[in-house]
């Protein structure tokens, strides 16, 4: 024993102090229209709904409610706006673009303190990954409009006409960055729907959409519910429905479009296996393990909700994920140090409530890091089961949550077959340092995307969707512009 | 309690009994993917710290320099100048904690041993041959007995990274058995030169064949060549002596040197060692910084903490 | 030469690689375009249906996992073997769509051709719809095509042969496996090119052919949630999104059905990628030491 005394009269823990980004750098409305036409206006019926934030349950502004009538204004809108927009030369069309891209990272700071306040996540994520991906999203589109004759699609592929587009609460802009940048690339304009409880991002961008000159009539934002999205989808003047969301309502669309000649993509819902061989790289892999399940507090449709682990490794990983998971910090999202925000609707807790409850009542065992969850606001701590199997109803529904299920294979073969035994089809991980095993199993998964020695990267050049019942069609690349040509 | 004696590693872990025991240990290690433990290092390098947590973390910072002079130009006037900034890094203010330690050459570890006497600052020497270690361990030895005998309470030694890139594991680990008994009481960092040994495999490998001979700092590089103490490569040591503790019980402290020259750098490098070896570690018996212009930085962000106004290098001493 | 009465043939189903009679012990009459009779064809039921899904599912993990150079071998085979019986595919063309012999020879010989253009396409198809995306990042990922599954594809109704081939080889050059629809009033030249592709190197339950009342057996098809896609070339537009309804039960692809004026017209690569899943593949790569940073 050669221990000395310490010389450091520090002893306590390295707390950080909060360093919570500036609210002031974005001024909310008390009140927002509906954006048809290049105007923003009231609903016809005159129906408003409040949109809170979720971290506090203040009330951040009243937005009105988009009805049958105003989605038959804005389809309409569209329509007119149509004919000028598709004869645009491409280059012209690229132009307003990359216009909305510079104007989009001049006011990300302002977007992502937005984007945070009204979905509940953390400053940290808008800041650092949705943000910097909706720029490079219509950056990347803004090219590809002059250059359609090259996309392998024929020559001068032709748009579809009005595109009606409804997007989920997750990744408020950029889905809709997703939705609105190839549509306008290759010549069709837009009726976006954005959801009821994350309508503000959308309806600044119809503010981008002004400062960047964009003609009347050619992006048109309707804020509302359901019944919104599916009198949209349903209008027989729509030519194209791209929706994300869950995969009940992607069937629901699915069957409302069926014997129309609407074009269809369908971005839903995930069971993501994350499967983690004995010979990964330990430390990355519980940091994809933790990106993959609790990015975005889980509201991700491709997260990494069943963690599939090698059983001769299983109690060395548990235990690093545990002692990972014990650093993450819940609270405050527009703390710039917080990595877990809040749930974005009380709605969504309840059904995260639920199906944990569920899975606690079916014996598996639910472990969670000591936290405090904050007294107001929509809050689930980070949480593990342990000790599932295929039967359990956490290792089939999507939980759409904090929540990963911890299931365990022998052989790499068992691991692709547990993998792929489910209905959906979106995402996979694998971990392993064997380059052969790597392309041996990605071949063999049924995912649209998978995600080796890393996980959760997105790319605007890359295509995402999905196999099975996560829907149909491909967001991103060369493969993004299909859905929105008439080929 | 934590032991720094290699025994309880051996006995838990009967690995070095031979060359080929060895590289299959070593190589049995979890691989790293590279991509992912520099974008980790990077995430955690994007914590914000602010006001109590700054200050906080900057005096703890200052508390974990190894205030460090290793040039042959170095003369006893120059080695004086550093011990007595080390005891007293802000002559205007007293409440600014001494530095760790003041790292020399052995012939000048008399001379820091004076300067700093009484303070509670320690003399580190650098030895074996230091940077290259390229010398027979022999003179190796020598060259650590000359600097414990002058009174140093720290050896840092470099490991033959030759015979380590040629894959002769035990001949690295024998030498630092040997260095560590010549060091006797002092503490005995070991220096990898991670630029040098180049992959992430091999700065794992390294560590725990370090902290398998005893070592009881593992320490990133001489400061002497182009790649030093990166973000990465400290936050893959601080995962190897967190491991190393879950395993054998014993902990091992971690010190990068090279290329940390702002407070903002170093408390990122606070931060790593908060979220990956816990707060454990947070103190400088286990944790330094091997750096010269960083504890200038760190003296005028201290001021401007306490004053609200931005210093300057002229209300820092040059020493 | 005094008039020999011939051997009648006995069309059945092809399932599984075997010909088995409809479950259901049912047959219908099959007559040429002037009503003569011409055959007794099996009528199948939802169960042949059934039976036929098994068996491609059970066939598509080896033919998806067949090297796309060998799925090219296979189907050239085919068409090699089509081109031997030329003779009777222009007679059962000819009698199926009331065509004269060199109006139903055209047919054939340009199924044929078609068979050879689809065999070329099997390993061309990922390089033209694929490849590597420019990754803003430390990342290389790649992205492939893959068959989607289990395709229930519902045959033309006025183009017996070229038409069948048309919608059937695209659908298993690119690794699917198939449950054909004959058309419901012409099916003897698809019952007779099950033939063909059972003693080619087609493995069995790649592709299964029923005949029968389209309607009745595509109901079922539309409807199992084992079939990944379905083609509905052969659905009038009633039928069409009664079975498209059905279909998104299980969000199958559904390719609907389009007014083709001329078979014979060099199709492009449509009917592959309606078939067809995009899947991409990412791993980090990292710099080579670049930057200060060890790799």
């Amino acid at each position: 024993m050669n221990m000395e005394t310490t010389t450091s009269a520090f002893t306590s823990a390295f707390e950080y102090a909060p360093a919570p980004e500036s609210r002031s750098v974005v001024d909310i409305a008390p009140s927002y229209g509906l954006f048809i036409d290049g105007e923003f206006t009231e609903a016809a019926d005159g129906r408003v709904f409040k949109t809170v934030s979720p971290s506090t349950e203040e009330v951040l502004s009243e937005i009105a409610r988009a009805g049958e009538a105003d989605v038959d204004r804005a389809v309409r809108a569209a329509r007119k706006a149509f004919e000028k927009w598709s004869a645009l030369p491409g280059a012209e069309r690229a132009k307003y673009l990359f216009r909305i891209a510079r104007l989009i990272q001049e006011r990300s700071r302002e977007l992502a303190v937005l984007e945070t306040l009204d979905n509940g996540k953390p400053i940290r994520e808008t800041r650092d990954a949705d943000l910097p991906l909706v720029a490079a999203h219509f950056f990347y589109y803004a090219g590809w409009a002059d250059k359609l004759d090259h996309a392998g699609f024929g020559s001068s592929p032709k748009p579809l006409g009005v595109a009606g587009q409804v997007i989920p609460w997750n990744f408020p802009l950029l889905m809709l960055a997703w939705k609105i940048a190839p549509a306008l690339a290759t010549g069709n304009t837009v009726v976006l729907k954005p959801a009821e409880t994350t309508p503000l991002s959308a309806l600044f961008f119809a503010d981008i959409c002004r400062q960047a000159g964009l003609p009347k009539g050619v992006v048109n934002i309707i804020p509302g519910y359901g019944d919104a999205g599916a009198a949209l989808v349903a209008h027989p003047d729509v030519n194209k429905v791209a929706f994300t969301g869950s995969t009940a309502v992607g069937k629901e669309i699915a069957r409302t479009v069926a014997g129309s000649r609407k074009k269809l993509t369908l971005e839903l819902g995930g069971k993501g296996a994350n499967i983690v061989f004995d010979d990964a790289p330990i430390d990355q892999a519980v940091e994809g393990i933790v990106s993959g399940i609790f990015f975005n507090q889980g509201q991700v449709c491709c997260a990494g909700s069943r963690l599939l682990v090698q059983e001769s490794i299983e109690e060395e990983l548990l235990e690093s994920l545990k002692r990972r998971l014990s650093t993450l910090r819940l609270g405050d999202p527009l703390d710039k140090n917080t990595d877990i925000g809040a749930i974005n609707s009380a709605e969504q807790l309840a059904r995260i409530t639920t199906l944990v409850e569920q899975g606690e009542a079916e014996g598996v065992e639910r472990w969670s890091p000591a936290c405090e969850l904050p007294a107001s606001g929509y809050w689930f701590a980070p949480t593990l089961f342990t000790n599932v199997t295929q039967a359990h109803t956490v290792a089939r529904d999507e939980i759409f949550g904090p929540v990963l299920s911890v299931l365990t294979f022998r052989t790499p073969d068992e691991a692709v077959a547990k993998a792929n035994n489910t209905p959906y089809g979106l995402s996979a991980g694998i971990w392993t340092e064997k380059g052969s095993r790597i392309l041996a199993v990605a071949n063999r998964l049924r995912a649209g995307v998978v995600w080796s020695n890393t996980f959760n990267k997105f790319d605007p050049t890359s295509p995402f969707g999905g196999y099975k019942e996560s829907g149909f069609g491909r967001e991103g690349g060369r493969h993004g512009l299909e859905a929105y040509l008439d080929v | 309690m934590p032991t720094n004696a290699p025994s309880a590693a051996r006995a838990l872990l009967d690995v070095t009994s031979s060359d080929s025991t060895l590289r299959r240990f070593l190589h049995g290690l979890p691989g790293v993917d590279a991509v992912g433990l520099e974008a980790r290092a990077a995430a955690l390098g994007t914590r914000s710290i602010k006001t109590t947590a700054k200050a906080y973390a900057i005096d703890l910072a200052i508390s974990m320099v190894d205030l460090t002079t290793l040039e042959g130009a170095d003369t006893p006037g120059k080695v004086r100048a550093l011990g007595a900034k080390a005891v007293r890094p802000d002559p205007t203010d007293r409440t600014a904690p001494g530095t760790a330690a003041v790292c020399v050459y052995p012939d000048m570890v008399a001379v820091a041993k004076e300067a700093v006497a009484g303070s509670g600052v320690k003399v580190a020497s650098v030895a074996t041959a230091f940077p290259a270690g390229r010398a027979a361990l022999d003179v190796k030895l020598a060259d650590v007995r000359d600097a414990v005998a002058a009174g140093a309470d720290e050896i840092d030694m470099v490991i033959d990274r030759g015979a380590f890139l040629a894959g002769r594991y035990l001949k690295v680990y024998d030498e630092i058995v040997a260095v560590k008994e010549a060091s006797g009481a002092a503490r005995l960092k070991v220096i990898f030169e991670t630029g040098e040994l180049s992959t992430y495999d091999n700065i794992r490998r390294a560590s725990w064949l370090g902290m398998l001979a005893g070592a009881d700092f593992i320490k990133t590089s001489t400061g002497k060549v182009a790649v030093n103490a990166t973000p990465a490569n400290t936050l893959l040591m601080l995962e190897a002596v967190r491991d190393f503790r879950d395993r054998t019980g014993v902990q091992v402290g971690v010190k990068p040197a090279g290329g940390i020259r702002t407070s903002k750098d170093a408390i990122k490098f606070l931060v790593l060692v908060n979220e990956t070896a816990g707060g454990d570690w947070l103190d400088n018996h286990w944790f330094r910084f091997g750096a010269s212009s960083l504890l200038n930085d760190l003296l005028m962000q201290r001021q401007k903490l306490a004053t609200g106004r931005y210093s300057g290098p002229d209300y820092v001493t040059v020493d | 030469m005094s008039d020999r009465l011939s051997v009648l043939k006995t069309y059945k189903l092809y399932v599984g690689g075997k010909f088995p009679r409809s479950e259901s012990g049912r047959v219908y009459e099959v007559t040429d375009s002037e009503g003569k009779w011409l055959a007794n064809a099996p009528q199948a039921s939802r169960k042949d249906a059934r039976d036929a899904v098994v068996a491609a599912r059970k066939a598509f993990g080896g033919w998806a996992g067949a090297t796309a150079y060998n799925r090219g071998q296979v189907l050239y085979r085919v068409a090699e073997m089509l081109e031997g019986r030329r003779v009777q595919f222009v007679r059962e063309v000819a009698d199926a769509e009331g065509l004269s012999k060199s109006k139903a020879a055209e047919q054939v010989e340009a199924t044929i051709d078609r068979w050879v253009w689809y065999a070329g396409w099997t390993d061309k198809i990922a390089q033209v719809v694929g490849g590597g995306n420019p990754v803003a990042g430390p990342y290389f990922n790649l992205s492939s095509p893959e068959p989607t599954g289990v395709v229930a594809v519902l045959a033309p109704q006025e183009s017996s042969f070229l038409g069948l081939v048309s919608v059937l080889a695209p659908v298993i050059a690119t690794g699917n496996t198939a449950v054909v629809i004959a058309s419901e009033k012409a099916p003897l030249p698809a019952l007779s090119l099950a033939e063909v592709l059972a003693t080619s190197d087609v493995p069995g339950g790649v592709v299964n052919v029923l005949s029968g009342r389209t309607a009745e057996i595509a109901a079922p098809l539309a409807a199992h949630r084992d079939v990944n896609a379905i083609d509905l070339a052969g659905a009038d537009e009633a039928l069409a999104k009664e079975l498209e309804i059905a279909a998104a039960d299980n969000l199958k692809r559904v390719l609907r059905p389009q007014p083709v004026d001329d078979w014979s017209a060099t199709p492009g690569t449509d009917r592959m990628t309606a078939f067809l899943e995009t899947k991409t593949v990412w791993h980090p790569t990292g710099s080579l030491g670049a930057s200060g940073s060890a790799y």
